[in-house]
């Protein structure tokens, strides 16, 4: 399957230069850029790993770019998204949030049914990745683990 | 003001209802009234009188007023300006001081500004244009039940407008059909799903077959896509007992949303509001019957004043209009609109038929619905009129594409999302707009259909509410 979470998860995959447009356009606009991964991409799970801090001073496009290569270098069998945040009063919220790398194979999500009274059913969604312990979802070797910058928990 | 206590029937002007000199206090909630007298009674005797009907006066003198601090009470019009270009018409700014109101109630508020007055005979007709909320009363009112932000975070979507459609054929489906409709239209690629405002609880279909059936197919395309779904529980019903009912089971069967008619009123809405705060889901409004009294120019009540009200009763989401769309709806009165809705404070804008600056103290946004006869041959269109936080809601557009439901929501989503992408690119997609989804198109089947088989489809028709305003040449 390909969850289709992100603002442009219906489009083919962005190439770096579509990437980095992205990332212009929100700076642009005065909203710093973060980097999160995740190997459990379950529609609830909101916290994603932080690739560092949100990175509130990087101007450049570029530069936002490469903290993204960085880290799919270190997880290349993760989701990854980046996210625009718009700080201003009345917002203080996520501009912008797309992916920007998949895994190579997305085992998807199976859905629960548990029967109750009166043909009520209560759902539940479990994430397949979820099944293997974390760090070696998706097939992927545990990577080397606790960067300097306190980044590559999984 | 010696003949003011004379017996009998004096003008509503000499009764200290129209004051030219009057400041408005930062305190007073302010109204703006399209006023077309009748023959021969002075526009600025008619403000008094809509002043006057809309507060403390009745008919004739009435000694027992002196048992009060009557000034305080009464409203005051300020001024009185002839409509341009329009005989006959007046706009009429009328200040009331806050005591006049009940602390966070709209069915008070609107029972004393639009109670009485709009039978009054000596008016041929009257439109309540515009209200300025002062923040003090503003603060009284819960507002949205979560508002846009919340809204987003909740749903986990962000930079691009929400996808929606209705269900159709509005009438006659059962709930193991309906529920395939919304079934398709989500996993195929929209956000949300929606009942009609006339799906209740009818003989072909009863509520909660409908809820089982819809929330079977919002929990299976949610877990074939991997992201949040939802679909727009209608819970209107004869009663409040029987509305909170079904908004229950909907929370109960994990819905994150449910639905409501303008037609139930505005206390039921308010309560409703409540119950959506206190229970976490997100509520939406059909406004259903408004062009009753907010289509023609010269009577009734604007719907930027319903919005307004139902940003200040409470709901999360209202149709507010598409512009391009088969409904009611020019563009400059819509931007207005959205405004009202989205925007934490604004300045008068007459070009937008904003009379008064407004400010929201905070309270969070309420989100506008597009909804009604548009297609996603429309996107550039659509994304510059309407933002980034609308709903799109495509019905007609989904379920009639001629791949099927799935494909018709496929072709919306790689729509918008193709649009939104080029804009932040720095591209002029409204100019460029039909170029960018041909683009799109090459590489997806299901939008290329659509738009081979709507994209000529327009709605071009004069809008009977215009604004005023006409831009003065540069």
């Amino acid at each position: 399957m390909r969850i289709t979470q992100g603002t442009f998860s219906f489009l083919p995959d962005l190439t770096d230069d579509e990437i980095t447009a992205q990332i212009a356009y929100a700076l642009e606009h005065g909203w710093p850029c973060s980097v999160e991964f995740t190997d459990d991409p379950h529609p609830r799970n909101t916290y994603w790993e932080m690739w560092g801090l949100p990175l509130f001073d990087l101007a450049d496009p570029a530069a936002v770019m490469d903290e993204v290569r960085a880290c799919r270098d270190e997880h290349p069998e993760h989701y990854v998204r980046v996210n625009a945040y718009d700080a201003s009063l009345g917002r203080q919220t996520v501009a912008l949030s797309f992916l920007v790398q998949r895994p190579s194979e997305e085992p998807g999500f199976r859905l629960d049914r548990q029967e109750g009274v009166d043909r009520r059913i209560n759902y539940s969604i479990h994430s397949y990745a979820t099944e293997r312990p974390a760090g070696s979802r998706y097939g992927a070797p545990a990577g080397p683990s606790a960067r300097s910058n306190g980044n590559g928990r999984h | 003001m010696a003949d003011r206590w004379s017996a009998g029937v004096i003008p509503y002007a000499e009764m200290g209802y129209w004051q030219p000199d009057y400041e408005p206090k930062d305190t007073d909630l302010l109204c703006a009234f399209r006023v077309t007298p009748q023959d021969g009674v002075p526009p600025e005797e008619a403000g008094a009188a809509v002043a006057g009907e809309s507060s403390t006066a009745t008919w004739t003198v009435v000694w027992t007023d002196r048992l009060t601090t009557f000034e305080h009470y009464q409203a005051k019009c300020y001024r009185v300006e002839p409509v341009p270009g329009v005989e006959g018409q007046w706009i009429a700014y009328i200040a009331y001081d806050l005591d006049l109101f009940e602390e966070g109630s709209i069915a008070n508020l609107t029972s004393s500004i639009i109670g009485n007055v709009f039978g009054f005979k000596p008016l041929k007709a009257l439109r309540l244009e515009d209200m300025r909320i002062p923040a003090h009363y503003v603060k009284t009112f819960q507002g949205p039940a979560h508002g846009i932000v919340t809204e987003r975070e909740y749903l986990n979507k962000f930079g691009r407008p929400l996808l929606g459609a209705t269900t159709k054929p509005k009438l006659g489906l059962s709930s193991r059909n309906y529920g395939r409709v919304v079934y398709e239209a989500l996993r195929g690629g929209l956000d949300f799903t929606k009942d009609d405002e006339n799906i209740n609880s009818q003989p072909f279909m009863r509520w909660r077959d409908r809820f089982i059936a819809c929330m079977e197919a919002v929990n299976k395309a949610q877990a074939e896509t991997g992201e949040v779904k939802g679909h727009y529980l209608n819970v209107t019903a004869a009663d409040m007992e029987d509305i909170y009912e079904r908004a229950e089971f909907a929370k109960d069967l994990g819905s994150v949303i449910v639905m409501v008619d303008l037609t139930v009123g505005y206390t039921a809405i308010q309560s409703l509001a409540k119950w959506a705060r206190r229970n976490g889901v997100i509520l939406h409004l059909h406004r259903a019957g408004h062009a009753t009294y907010t289509r023609q120019k010269n009577h009734g009540v604007s719907f930027r004043v319903i919005s307004k009200w139902m940003r200040l009763a409470g709901v999360d989401h209202i149709h507010a209009g598409t512009v391009v769309g088969k409904l009611e709806g020019d563009p400059a009165s819509v931007h207005g609109f959205y405004d009202v809705l989205r925007k934490g404070r604004y300045d008068a804008d007459p070009s937008k038929g904003l009379f008064f600056e407004q400010d929201w103290v905070s309270m969070p946004a309420t989100m506008p619905v597009a909804s009604g006869g548009i297609h996603a041959g429309q996107m550039h269109q659509l994304l510059h009129h309407l933002g980034e936080d609308t709903v799109l809601q495509f019905g007609g557009g989904t379920i009639g594409h001629p791949m099927g439901i799935a494909s018709g929501a496929e072709a919306n989503r790689v729509a918008v999302e193709s649009m939104i992408k080029a804009r932040n690119e720095g591209k002029d997609y409204l100019a460029e707009g039909p170029e960018i989804l041909r683009e799109a198109a090459k590489r997806n089947k299901p939008l290329d259909m659509a738009l081979s088989t709507w994209g000529d489809i327009t709605f071009d028709y004069a809008s009977t509410d215009t604004v005023d305003a006409t831009p003065t040449p540069a």
